[in-house]
């Protein structure tokens, strides 16, 4: 009988240890089917971040490099000058990519460098008890926030898709999320245009996944889905932010669906 | 420049340095702008093109040394360069090239500190560059050259040391050194190949995938890995010191210095020639690991050793670690971009021998300021 659907082979068969209903689980296994799909293993290098999925490389079945917190970009720019024709991915949390590692995604979109990054916004510091991200929304509560984020204190939500459309150097940049089947699946669409991207040597891409953390937002895992949905696409729309095989969509940050 | 013909090239030290690189086979350089050490990003950014290479002028010190460790990481020669302020904020990648094993070579040209201190040559990096400067225990194996040839012969070696240790390797020179011109011979041979590295990240075709890496979540995985650590650490000890003896045959009393002050301590020797003062220089090259057995076999015969530093007083730790009581040290700095004269150092020597004065000697004034160092003395 012949198997319709099954484990990608990339994915390692090994006890997660994610949180009940947390995100990253979905997003690695949706980057798993696309290296399986595409034949791409032997020639993907992945990053992976400080921040919960620093053990990432325990689940993807590919050569894997940790990096200090923050400075995936920056490593990934010398693994992709020395082998330039192998396909390079950061897979970066809010923390690491938005806050102390701001200055390393700015410059490696700017360069234009031809690697493709997989950030995963969940709106909170999921690794050390869910504190104040960049990300977070405001009147959200978070361990540091516990009155709810108050932008005259703590500031506002940064737009990591928007802020980096205005670089010349980033030729695609997408918000997906994991809310659903349907959104699964446009997060699968747009990582495959990602690295379609990065094959073509078209430049920096961008794929921003709102992903669910039902533990540090004190949510069932159904409720944190609907959380999505409903709150965080309100601060993040979702769509398109920038595609080099259109002309782009959206001045002022209106995205168009993906 | 070719820099592969055996012909002598006047350049500055840090020219030298970037052209040693690319004949150890290093293609790979990042790079931030930071004074003393601009001649050698600016050789590399016209070079690296010419080789087939990659330059880059990253966004901060700290962006350049994890561009260096991810090129490590794939496998490649890498290098990059800074100054103080830059090194220390290198300091959490070089603890992370450490932590995942990964060789590099780093050049420090020193300057003044602490803070953003001046551009006048320092030496006052010292602890940080050889008891490991960021979080962990780990070592750099750390190379002192004292002239625009020792540069060059040196950072050629030091890619070796790296690729056989899997080591970080800093070369601690100093503005001085860096900015001084001085005939170079490029007497090494071209490295085209790279070392063939198994562990490296390429895409893992055809084989089982490589994890570069330095987190170990399960209790007592890094105690097991800091030990093998350690004891690479003891090899490197073992196989690796460097050091140059002058004079030393019967010489009363010990210069220790490296990098500059040696060659001031040697012009000090040179011109005490004939006045019946005997003195000798112990010259680290390598100052971690420490040349701590040959202190030792001095310390047996020599009155006492002045350890001479631009510096409070850095090196002198080690050299008193590894004589101990056995003979009195004392200790010459100047600090803060002071860089002492071969006449200041005879004077302190002058007063070792002699405290109250006894012992007088003609030494032609030379145009310098006086009195600014810093002495100490430990006398057992």
């Amino acid at each position: 009988m012949q198997a319709l659907y099954s484990a990608p082979k990339t994915l390692l068969r090994t006890p997660s240890h994610y949180c009940p209903g947390c995100g990253h689980g979905i997003a690695h296994r949706l980057l798993a089917e696309i290296i399986d799909e595409w034949g791409i293993r032997g020639k993907t290098i992945g990053l992976a971040p400080v921040g919960c999925s620093v053990l990432a490389y325990n689940y993807l079945d590919i050569d894997m490099c940790e990096a200090a917190h923050g400075r995936p970009p920056a490593i990934a720019t010398g693994i992709k000058r020395v082998h330039p024709d192998n396909i390079v991915f950061t897979y970066q949390g809010d923390g690491d990519l938005a806050a102390i590692g701001m200055a390393e995604i700015v410059h490696t979109a700017s360069r234009a460098e031809n690697i493709t990054v997989i950030f995963i916004n969940n709106a909170v510091y999921g690794m050390t008890n869910g504190q104040l991200a960049p990300t977070t929304l405001l009147n959200q509560k978070t361990t540091t926030t516990p009155e709810g984020r108050d932008p005259l204190a703590h500031g506002y939500p940064i737009r990591i898709c928007e802020l980096l459309a205005t670089l010349e150097g980033a030729s695609f940049l997408a918000r997906t999320s994991l809310s659903s089947p349907k959104n699964i699946s446009q997060t699968k669409e747009a990582l495959k245009k990602g690295f379609k991207t990065q094959i073509e040597k078209k430049g920096f891409s961008l794929i921003e996944v709102l992903s669910p953390c039902p533990v540090y937002w004190r949510m069932s895992p159904v409720e944190s889905l609907k959380f999505i949905e409903e709150k965080m696409t309100q601060t993040f729309p979702l769509g398109v932010f920038k595609d080099w095989e259109k002309t782009v969509s959206a001045p002022g940050g209106q995205a168009t669906e993906v | 420049m070719k820099s592969s013909t055996n012909k002598k090239h006047l350049l500055m030290g840090n020219e030298a340095a970037a052209e040693a690189a690319i004949l150890a086979g290093c293609r790979h350089y990042y790079g931030y702008p930071i004074t003393p050490q601009n001649e050698l990003i600016n050789h590399m950014a016209i070079r690296m093109p010419q080789v087939g290479g990659t330059f880059l002028q990253a966004e901060s010190e700290i962006a350049a040394i994890y561009m260096a460790y991810g090129g490590a990481a794939a496998g490649a020669r890498v290098m990059t360069s800074s100054s103080g302020p830059g090194i220390s904020l290198m300091q959490e990648g070089i603890s992370y090239l450490a932590g995942s094993e990964l060789p590099c070579v780093i050049v420090n040209v020193q300057r003044g500190g602490p803070g953003l201190g001046d551009i006048s040559p320092s030496q006052a990096d010292y602890f940080q560059a050889v008891k490991g400067g960021g979080h962990g225990d780990y070592h750099n194996i750390v190379l002192a050259p004292a002239s625009v040839q020792e540069i060059a012969d040196l950072v050629y070696d030091a890619f070796d040391l790296a690729d056989r240790y899997r080591n970080p390797v800093m070369l601690l020179g100093d503005a001085q050194l860096g900015q001084m011109m001085e005939p170079v011979e490029f007497r090494k041979t071209p490295r085209t190949h790279q070392t063939v590295k198994r562990w490296a990240l390429t895409g893992a075709e055809g084989r089982a995938r490589n994890i570069v890496k330095s987190f170990y979540p399960v209790k007592g995985e890094l105690e097991v890995f800091n030990i093998r650590l350690q004891r690479k650490y003891r090899a490197v000890e073992q196989e690796e010191v460097r050091y140059e003896e002058v004079n030393t045959q019967g010489a009363e009393i010990i210069l220790v210095a490296y990098g500059t002050c040696a060659r001031i301590c040697k012009e000090a020797i040179r011109r005490a020639s004939g006045t019946g003062l005997q003195i000798g220089l112990l010259r680290p090259i390598t100052l971690w690991p420490f040349p701590k057995e040959p202190l030792r076999r001095l310390a047996k015969k020599a009155r006492a050793f002045c350890v001479v530093e631009m510096s409070a007083g850095q090196m002198v730790e080690d050299v008193r670690l590894a004589v101990l009581d056995r003979c009195p040290i004392h200790f010459y700095g100047r600090m803060g971009g002071g860089v002492p004269s071969s006449r200041e150092i005879l004077k302190k020597v002058l007063n070792i021998l002699a405290p109250e004065g006894t012992l007088e000697l003609e030494i032609p004034e030379i145009p310098t300021e006086l009195g600014k160092g810093l002495y100490f003395s430990t006398i057992p």
